[in-house]
């Protein structure tokens, strides 16, 4: 099966034609303002170089920065009415209420409050003012706000009271584009509220760049559906997308070892990103990443969503080298590494230098650096391998030694050896990973939720099922679906043996 | 004598919070909702005066607070300044007198943040104290219910109209039997008002000046954070602590009985700790540490897991595999390590078959200046 992974970020769009297991062709051009641009000539290279009919190519999937980048810069957002369930519980922290100030001056266009809301099981807090839902529906449409963000307490339990609002919504504000929390969220009300808030301000900018990658695709007589990447390594279809931008939040490090994962075939094992500046030091389990224990802000705003743990080290090509060989960094020359460095005709001793007297790389002017003392390239390469050595150590979960995959353009400083690895794997096409990760995801749903008065087991029986529901809605085959995370937490202080039960499943794209 | 108050500065509100989290030891819920809570009615001008117990005089009249219920349903309801005042009024109408002071529980998580809360409401200070000197489950392990205070009146509040006052109970246990049932009721979430204490008692029986220190452990931690030091390092240095263990979570087991989350975490071991093993045993908070199957360290000393990288603290219920995170031990309050606080407080209250297990010999514990 032929699939097209592309991914749109900051500086460059990427692209990968993939045929089952092999990477048959990859295309790097300049990421361009209108977006669609950039998306339609990587397509047409791509298709290009690899004489592809575009009737066989089964799948379209796109990783992008887009959204994640018009919030961290504040631009193209829209300001959004919040309707807030839960009085009189909640009344002193409204929403907006932990964001920066110029975001929130930007995309607080109404803030209402009004009664109603759920006990943890499920009994109504008190009885949901449908009244003051009308009320505050109204002064939206006066107003002519069009994005709303509907949050209830506890709605992931129940999701009654968010759909009422939603039903009295559309009735009141005729062009709406309605988020309910339920549909996005965990429990943590604030910040499932702020994930809400975040994804009705991109309403009209997700609309117009979903259609933008569509039109790409057709505009390149592409006929396969069109899907985009999660920051859980998994797709959704491009409507979905459209609707739920913020599950496109920094997908990009989660894509980039997954990418890596499947060029070099293994599921398990340490990933180390060696850029420029910095090495990125992460852990595959299963193929995914491991996640990280802080809670994630985006543009400054709380959330819910979960990201790579990654274990940023001091070490990349344009890493400067004390006179002695010992001093490694932390400075970098950064991206001026081809003025800079020594073999590039600079004046600063460079990881890259190091790298290149030793025979690991060959780049720029050999000779410049030929005069290096050996004692002194040595010395420094030792240290080099401890620096890595010592990362890959922190964020190993195995006991046992573990493969190593090495990507990036500095990844010429790893050692062939390293201590507390079986392997060291330099994988092919790293520089693409991205797009790679984005081409081989798989659909995904996720079910979080408290249950009471049931069983253990038909409670995750239940999680599981409504779990692969989701799958399924999300693009997945009801066969190749696997469970790739079980949770379960009893909750204290709450009776009826209250439980917390996370599930997720995933699976191939496609149709049974 | 100094001055009898001093305020708590708007620059004092994160570091309590980062401060009372650690010394919640795993418990007591996250000091987050209530911090931005304090934060707005500061940014609103309220300011809240800090009081020195050694000021109370004898016959001062303190109001002894705190937030009960599941940290869970907290993270849906929020916490709100004028529910937890309300009990406080309650209970001096019912009394007939005024509060002179107001004092948390238990200062580790959000409830040192409860009289703040409380004083910002009612203009009463805070007195620099707590029950606990830490976080713990129940309200029989406080330092007033080991020093054999009455455990009554108690009046309890929830958002809706809904009041109740228990008047009187057999024992600190049927107290907390009570008052768990109807916090259950009214959603598992209440606002309390405990057995109001006189100021000789809080001076004899409190936990003293623990506000202070959660703050100026606080501070320390973000001091290093921001500094790119070792903010866990920070935290021993501050609060007198030793380091027990470094490594990763490799698995970790829940289950729920009576109302409680209990389980263990097994972490194994790197850099100085590599090929070691350790077991932390949880009952809402840390319990019991175990080294190679060996015991090392017991409640009541205080046992905090901590992110090895930023120094936050990670609560039981968000515990997972594979972080990376320290394990490492504060010294308790003296009145709990005692004969009668080790009953009170001591492995054995948590269903442990095993005497109370120190890594503290000498040193000053919190609570003592």
């Amino acid at each position: 099966m032929r699939r097209i992974g592309i991914d749109v970020g900051g500086t460059n769009t990427d692209a990968v034609l993939i045929d089952g297991n092999r990477v048959m062709a990859t295309i790097k051009t300049a990421t361009t303002a209108d977006v669609l641009g950039g998306v339609r000539a990587a397509l047409s290279k791509l298709l290009a170089a690899t004489a592809s009919e575009p009737g066989r190519i089964a799948a379209v999937v796109i990783g992008t920065t887009h959204f994640t980048n018009a919030v961290i810069e504040r631009r193209a957002l829209q300001p959004v009415g919040a309707l807030r369930i839960g009085l009189p519980a909640s009344a002193s922290l409204p929403p907006f209420v932990d964001w920066p100030e110029d975001l929130a001056a930007l995309v607080r266009g109404q803030v209402h409050m009004v009664a109603g809301g759920h006990e943890y099981d499920g009994r109504s807090i008190v009885a949901l003012d449908v009244g003051a839902i009308r009320d505050a529906a109204r002064r939206m449409a006066d107003a002519g706000l069009t994005a709303v963000g509907v949050t209830s307490v506890f709605s992931p339990l129940t999701s009654e009271c968010e759909r009422e609002a939603e039903r009295i919504l559309a009735e009141e504000i005729p062009q709406a584009n309605i988020t309910l929390s339920h549909e996005l969220g965990r429990i943590g009300l604030l910040e499932r509220e702020n994930v809400t808030l975040l994804n009705a301000c991109l309403q009209g900018l997700a609309h117009e760049t979903v259609a933008a990658f569509t039109e790409a695709l057709r505009g390149s007589g592409l006929t396969a559906p069109l899907f985009l990447t999660q920051n859980d390594g998994t797709i959704m279809r491009a409507e979905t997308a459209s609707r739920f931008p913020v599950w496109c939040f920094a997908s990009g490090p989660t894509n980039s070892m997954r990418g890596a994962a499947f060029l070099s075939g293994l599921d398990d094992g340490v990933v180390v990103d060696v850029g420029g500046t910095t090495s990125d030091i992460g852990y595959l389990k299963g193929g995914f990443p491991r996640e990280a224990n802080a809670a994630v802000e985006i543009g400054g705003v709380r959330t819910l969503f979960r990201m790579p743990d990654l274990l940023s080290i001091g070490l990349g090509g344009g890493t400067e080298i004390g006179a002695d060989g010992v001093q490694i960094g932390p400075r970098s020359v950064g991206f001026r590494l081809l003025e800079k460095s020594l073999v590039f005709g600079g004046d600063t001793l460079t990881a890259t230098d190091i790298a290149c007297a030793a025979g690991r790389a060959d780049l720029g002017q050999r000779k410049l650096v030929a005069d290096l003392p050996q004692a002194l390239v040595a010395r420094c390469l030792a240290r080099v391998s401890d620096m890595i050595v010592e990362g890959v150590d922190r964020m190993k979960t195995e006991a046992g030694d573990v493969p190593l995959l090495a990507v990036g353009g500095g990844s010429f400083l790893i050692p062939d050896r390293v201590e507390g690895c079986n392997q060291v794997i330099r994988v092919e096409h790293h520089a693409v990973a991205n797009a790679v990760g984005a081409a081989i995801a798989q659909a995904s749903g996720e079910v979080d939720q408290i249950f009471s008065n049931v069983t253990r087991d038909q409670a995750i029986a239940a999680a599981q099922s409504e779990a692969e529901d989701r799958a399924v809605a999300a693009g997945a085959t009801r066969g190749s679906l696997t469970l790739v995370e079980i949770e379960d937490i009893p909750l204290s202080y709450l009776p009826g043996d209250a439980r917390r039960v996370r599930v997720r499943m995933i699976g191939d794209i496609g149709s049974d | 004598m100094g001055e009898p108050m001093r305020p708590i500065e708007r620059g004092d509100l994160e570091p309590l919070a980062t401060g009372a989290w650690i010394l919640g030891t795993g418990g007591g819920g996250s000091p987050y909702l209530s911090y931005l809570n304090m934060r707005k009615l500061y940014a609103d001008g309220s300011q809240v005066n800090l009081m020195d117990p050694a000021d109370l005089a004898d016959d001062a009249l303190v109001a002894v607070v705190s937030n009960m219920g599941a940290p869970l349903v907290g993270q849906e309801r929020l916490s709100d300044p004028a529910f937890a005042a309300k009990p406080v009024r309650m209970m001096e109408d019912y009394l007939g007198r005024r509060f002179t002071a107001v004092m948390s529980v238990e200062i580790g998580g959000g409830n040192a943040f409860q009289p703040l809360l409380v004083a910002a409401m009612t203009g009463l200070p805070v007195v620099d104290a707590d029950a606990m000197g830490r976080a713990f489950p129940e309200a029989q392990m406080t330092s007033f219910a080991i020093a054999d205070l009455p455990m009554f009146p108690l009046t309890l509040a929830d958002i809706r109209d809904n009041e109740v006052v228990v008047t009187r109970a057999a024992s600190w246990k049927w107290m907390e039997r009570i008052s768990r049932k109807v916090c259950t009721e009214v959603g598992s979430i209440a606002a309390t008002c405990k057995a109001p204490r006189s100021g000789a008692e809080v001076k004899a029986h409190g936990i003293l000046y623990t506000t202070t220190q959660a703050i100026a452990l606080g501070r320390e931690v973000r001091r290093a954070r921001q500094a790119h030091e070792d903010p866990v390092a920070a935290t021993l240095t501050a609060a007198k602590g030793k380091l027990l263990f470094r490594g990763k979570i490799a698995d970790v087991q829940r289950r729920a009985t009576e109302g409680f989350l209990r389980g263990t975490a097994r972490i194994e071991g790197i850099d100085d700790d590599r090929s070691a093993r350790f077991e932390v045993a949880f009952q809402n908070e840390y319990a019991v540490g175990w080294r190679d199957g060996r015991v090392v360290v017991t409640t009541p000393d205080l046992i905090c897991v901590l992110d090895s990288v930023s120094g936050e603290a990670i609560g039981t219920e968000s515990l997972r595999y594979g972080q990376r995170v320290s394990v490492i031990a504060l010294p308790a309050p003296a009145i709990l390590r005692t004969p009668k606080g080790i009953a009170h407080v001591g492995p054995r209250a948590f269903g442990h078959d095993t005497d109370y297990m120190t890594v503290f010999d000498d040193v000053v514990p919190m609570g003592q200046r």
